[in-house]
């Protein structure tokens, strides 16, 4: 296949996990801002534009953080790359660039995501914000379903997955790490109904809040949940299981392909590192450094990924 | 003349190019006025590519270098006999017609002080008279000097600042030729180093014009002549772009620097 | 103006062709035609036909409109177009393949060289150069008018790459689903072996150098150009790649695209770009779109492209005028298509004549397509055709003025109901190893009442084109 055919249907995937991503940081930035803190309110939706890695972006075009304008930024802002109308804007783009690679029914997807997308833009202010979220999840389901019902297993089905799994590990880390920057460096919360309060509250903002309860049932402590969120292969949205589902479909084209590539090398190797962890020694490394450290390590790969098989330039 | 041609271009890269792809034209001419004895270009790191002989009766040679690289060089050696056919291009194998060399490029698209310059031939009492006073003419108008233009530098531009190399005498000539209906072509090539007694550079062009009775005949208003055994002819197009030796193109973000030495001698020397 | 012929009623009878239509369109009420025209443009739209217009802004996915009511031709009628089409196809090739190498047709007197070589479209850098199978044009579109029952012009030839024909197959398709009892009343021939025929032509052009079984990709400027989506259903219909300039590259003396596998060789290339954009190194060097060196590997043997660079002087609106001249010179025959009369501004006398019948002529530029840069005088205002007289004196060689023809009308679905509007026909001729066309093309149709331009850039619609089995 093409490497920009490959190149679209991975920026496909990574479009739409992504415009999920901007949708749940929304969902938490609403209700943290519901929760008392002990001085008063905070205002948490600075830390959340810091671990979602949009501040910069943010603060050049508002300067201070305010909840309406952070909405719009996360949501409609077409200046912010990542945000849902920029990444389904481009999901679809890079789907009509590709169209004959994809069924019907991922295109019909695809583009009735966008067109409702249109009016919802037209008519800005009359969303509430749990409506949009519930739309941005609707959508990226019906794509991942159509993608799930309709698609040939063949590479591009591979480069497809491999984008939605870099991109939800990526988003996964980053989602937990917001906790990092709305709690510390108050140790002394560790352990307190407000910790509780957000961690299930995180739970919730990734669609896994009962499936945590019946995997572990009783209370909600950090090392429950970071071995949920990171080790357990169970979690849909967990790193390993991010990790795990790139690790298949890159096998999946080095069989098909009849050769291997840096990138099986790379990813087998991330896994096996996820698979030896604990989550005792990643409390011990400080969940903060092992999470950015993921971040940058699962960029890598993706990286080496893109040389391999997106770039073209393969010898 | 027997002239020993080195002509060597070095592109250098700030930054590895992914990748180099170049077309040339550095294989002199088939024509009565010479005859290649030992001719070889070769580029470092370079795969050869289609090699083939055009309508215009030039070879042209593709070439490729993969990347990453940061260096490039275009070495060209040979030696070539030559004699003087007295400008006229005599017993070369052409397709294009004349007539095709009517057509104006961006480079030679003519103004008013251009086809001002194109009475010369249209009021001469012969052709081959009034192209030889169109030649004198550019001379006197266009003095040469090293560096007062650039590659884009257009004829009429060259016409009105009254300064330029043999590349602007060339476009000059090439475009009041045509504005009085005469075809004519800008040919690139190598001239004996230091044969002018001036600091002429041995990489070269001149015009050539198509005259009824003669075919094509070259002319070279930066040094007042026709060309004759101290010429080396390699291709020819409607400007200096259409005509250039070497072309390429390089994919990736390095800046390009380029140094050129050309050295053309005779075996005596 | 002489009164229209319409393709449907003569003298109050409906003619032969259009006998299984009458029926099926009075018992329509409106509201089923309604109801089936939202369908058919929710289709439309489903499956991606859009059509951004050139340099006009808005919704860059505009639909196309689509006409159901049908245009029908008999067998007959079909029979003496398609050998027509063919012939102008030879004629239209061999001039191509003579003017890049000795150019008897120009030393024999019969076109001047001046129109030949001093053309823009004339490409220098092929002559000498015979393309595998002597063929410059391989889709050669031919825009034929009809102004009564056997009487068809040609308006002209694109020999370059005719777009449209994602249209003529789409609304077959269309058709079909939507209306399957008038396919089993009505005989009519299938279309839908266009783009297997395609395919073969390609392939069978294939360079010498080619030792196996070829590939065949289409490439397109990308996906902001406006006949994108043509290019990606031609491409997945064939089952060939569509590629970017930026997915080809040259490596020694072949063509390469860039797959996920590594490099894979590229043999044939059916390019949907001008000739000035082919080549950064022998065209436009600021070109984004083309491969840098494909021109060395294309004229060494290494690849064909599709239509061959400089095919264009073959299409011109000047050199038109010759193309039966051509089809004498070359073939031996008489023109089976007739031009339409034209004069050419850059001729004095000519160009007197259409000074004073400014009024009553469709002028056009030599270059123009889509409609753009034309003037119809009886559709336009006095200050209108001073404007475009101004234009014409300032350059009489870039504009030929022909007839206003009183061209044939078919019935179309109006708001009010049925009512004639003028059509024009594109049929598809392709051109390799051996010369086919499939039975039919795109029937383009001006809605306006009473305008004559169907170009899809000025609001022109599209209609299924059927040819009946005899």
């Amino acid at each position: 296949m093409l490497s920009r055919t490959a190149d679209n249907l991975y920026w496909i995937a990574r479009n739409m996990e992504r415009a999920e991503t901007a949708a749940r940081l929304l969902e938490v930035g609403a209700r943290i801002s519901l929760l008392p803190t002990a001085h008063g309110y905070r205002n948490d939706w600075d830390s959340l534009l810091r671990a979602s890695g949009n501040a910069n972006g943010y603060a050049a075009k508002y300067g201070a953080p305010a909840q309406a304008q952070i909405e719009s930024y996360l949501f409609f802002d077409r200046d912010n790359p990542n945000s849902v109308a920029s990444c389904i804007t481009n999901a679809r783009e890079n789907g009509r660039i590709i169209r004959t690679a994809l069924t019907t029914q991922v295109w019909d997807a695809l583009n009735t995501a966008f067109q409702e997308l249109r009016q919802i833009e037209a008519n800005r202010n009359g969303h509430e914000l749990s409506r949009l979220t519930d739309w941005v999840m609707r959508h990226a389901a019906m794509v991942r379903g159509a993608i799930d019902a309709t698609l040939l297993r063949n590479d591009g089905y591979n480069f497809l997955n491999i984008g939605y799994y870099l991109e939800r590990g990526d988003s996964t880390a980053r989602l937990m790490d917001v906790k990092y920057y709305v709690l510390l460096p108050r140790a002394d919360y560790v352990g307190s109904g407000l910790d509780n309060d957000q961690w299930s509250m995180l739970l919730r903002a990734m669609s896994a809040n009962r499936a945590f309860h019946w995997a572990y049932g009783g209370e909600i402590t950090s090392a429950k949940i970071a071995h949920f969120l990171i080790l357990n292969p169970q979690c849909p949205r967990s790193l390993i299981t991010c990790v795990a589902g790139m690790n298949n479909h890159l096998i999946r084209l080095a069989k098909l392909y009849g050769r291997e590539t840096p990138a099986q090398a790379a990813a087998a190797q991330l896994l096996s590192a996820l698979e030896n962890q604990s989550t005792e020694q990643i409390f011990e490394e400080g969940l903060h450094e092992f999470l950015t450290r993921f971040i940058g390590e699962a960029a890598s790969l993706g990286a080496i990924i893109h040389d391999a098989y997106l770039s073209g330039d393969m010898k | 003349m027997l002239l020993n041609v080195d002509h060597t271009t070095l592109y250098r890269y700030d930054r590895p190019v992914r990748g180099v792809v170049q077309s040339h034209r550095l294989t002199p001419s088939r024509f009565d006025g010479q005859q290649v004895l030992d001719w070889a270009v070769t580029v470092s790191g370079g795969s050869m590519g289609g090699g083939f002989r055009d309508g215009a009766g030039d070879w042209v040679q593709g070439w490729t270098v993969a990347g990453p690289v940061t260096e490039i060089e275009v070495r060209v050696r040979g030696q070539v006999q030559t004699t003087d056919t007295a400008g006229i291009l005599r017993g070369h194998k052409e397709l294009v017609p004349p007539e095709a060399y009517l057509r104006a490029s961006a480079a030679t698209e003519p103004d008013e002080a251009l086809r001002a310059l194109a009475q010369i031939l249209i009021n001469a009492e012969s052709p081959l008279a009034g192209s030889h006073a169109l030649a004198e003419a550019i001379s006197e108008a266009i003095a040469y000097k090293p560096g007062s233009t650039q590659a884009q530098t257009t004829a009429a531009q060259a016409l009105a600042q009254g300064e330029g190399v043999c590349q602007d005498h060339a476009h000059a000539m090439i475009a009041a030729a045509r504005a009085a209906d005469v075809p004519a072509r800008y040919v690139s090539g190598y001239l004996q180093s230091g044969a002018d007694g001036g600091d002429h550079e041995a990489a070269h062009a001149w015009a050539e014009l198509y005259l009824q009775g003669f075919g094509w005949i070259g002319f070279d208003p930066a040094n007042r002549c026709c060309p004759d055994a101290r010429y080396i002819r390699l291709g020819s197009g409607l400007d200096a772009q259409d005509a250039a030796p070497i072309r390429g193109i390089s994919r990736g973000q390095g800046t390009e620097i380029l140094s050129v030495a050309v050295a053309v001698q005779t075996q005596e020397q | 103006m002489t009164p229209c012929f319409n393709e449907m009623f003569q003298n109050g009878d409906v003619r032969a062709p259009y006998a299984g239509l009458e029926g099926w369109s009075a018992d329509m009420p409106a509201d089923v035609r309604l109801a089936k025209q939202a369908e058919a443009e929710a289709l439309f739209r489903r499956i991606g036909i859009t059509f951004a217009v050139y340099g006009e802004g808005g919704d860059p996915d505009r639909l196309i409109p689509f006409d159901m009511f049908p245009r029908v031709f008999t067998g007959a009628e079909w029979a003496k177009l398609e050998r027509g089409i063919k012939q102008r196809a030879r004629a239209l090739n061999a001039f191509l393949v003579d003017v890049y190498g000795r150019g008897e047709i120009v030393r024999a007197g019969r076109i001047p060289g001046k129109l030949v070589y001093q053309n823009e479209a004339y490409e220098k850098a092929v002559c000498g150069f015979i393309p595998p199978k002597g063929v410059y044009s391989h889709i050669v579109g031919v825009d034929i008018v009809r102004t009564g029952p056997g009487e068809f012009y040609v308006l002209e030839d694109n020999c370059r790459t005719p777009s449209g024909v994602s249209y003529m197959l789409e609304s077959r398709e269309m058709m079909m689903r939507m209306f399957p009892d008038l396919f089993r009343v009505n005989r009519i021939e299938p279309i839908d072996s266009y783009p297997d025929k395609l395919r073969r032509t390609l392939a069978s052009v294939a360079p010498a150098k080619c030792d196996r079984d070829p590939t065949v990709v289409i490439l397109t400027p990308g996906h902001f150009n406006s006949a994108y989506y043509e290019h990606s259903f031609l491409a997945d219909l064939m089952g060939v790649e569509l590629v970017e300039g930026q997915d080809l590259f040259v490596d020694g003396a072949f063509v390469y695209m860039r797959t996920t596998e590594g490099p894979k060789r590229v043999d044939v290339i059916y390019r949907r770009i001008d000739d000035a954009f082919i080549d950064p190194l022998c065209f436009r060097p600021d070109s984004m779109l083309g491969v840098a060196g494909l021109m060395d590997v294309y004229r060494s043997g290494g690849v064909s492209i599709c239509s061959a660079p400089g095919a264009g002087v073959a299409d011109d609106k000047a050199v038109y005028t010759y193309v039966p001249e051509m089809i004498r010179f070359y073939l031996g025959e008489e023109p089976i298509l007739k031009n339409v009369p034209t004069w050419k501004c850059g001729e004095a006398s000519d160009f007197k004549y259409v000074c004073e019948n400014l009024g009553d002529l469709v002028v056009k530029e030599v270059h123009g397509s889509g409609g753009y840069g034309m003037l119809v005088g009886p559709k336009s205002t006095k200050q209108q055709i001073e404007d475009f007289r101004a234009l014409i004196m300032a350059d009489p060689g870039n504009y030929i003025a022909q007839p206003t023809l009183a061209l044939s009308t078919t019935p179309t679905f109006v708001e009010e109901g049925i009512a004639p509007r003028h059509v024009d026909l594109r049929p598809y001729c392709l051109v390799g190893e051996r010369i086919e066309l499939v039975p039919g093309g795109l029937t383009r149709v001006a809605l306006r009442e009473g305008s004559l331009v169907v170009n899809s850039s000025q609001g022109g619609g599209v209609k299924d084109t059927w040819v009946l089995a005899e």
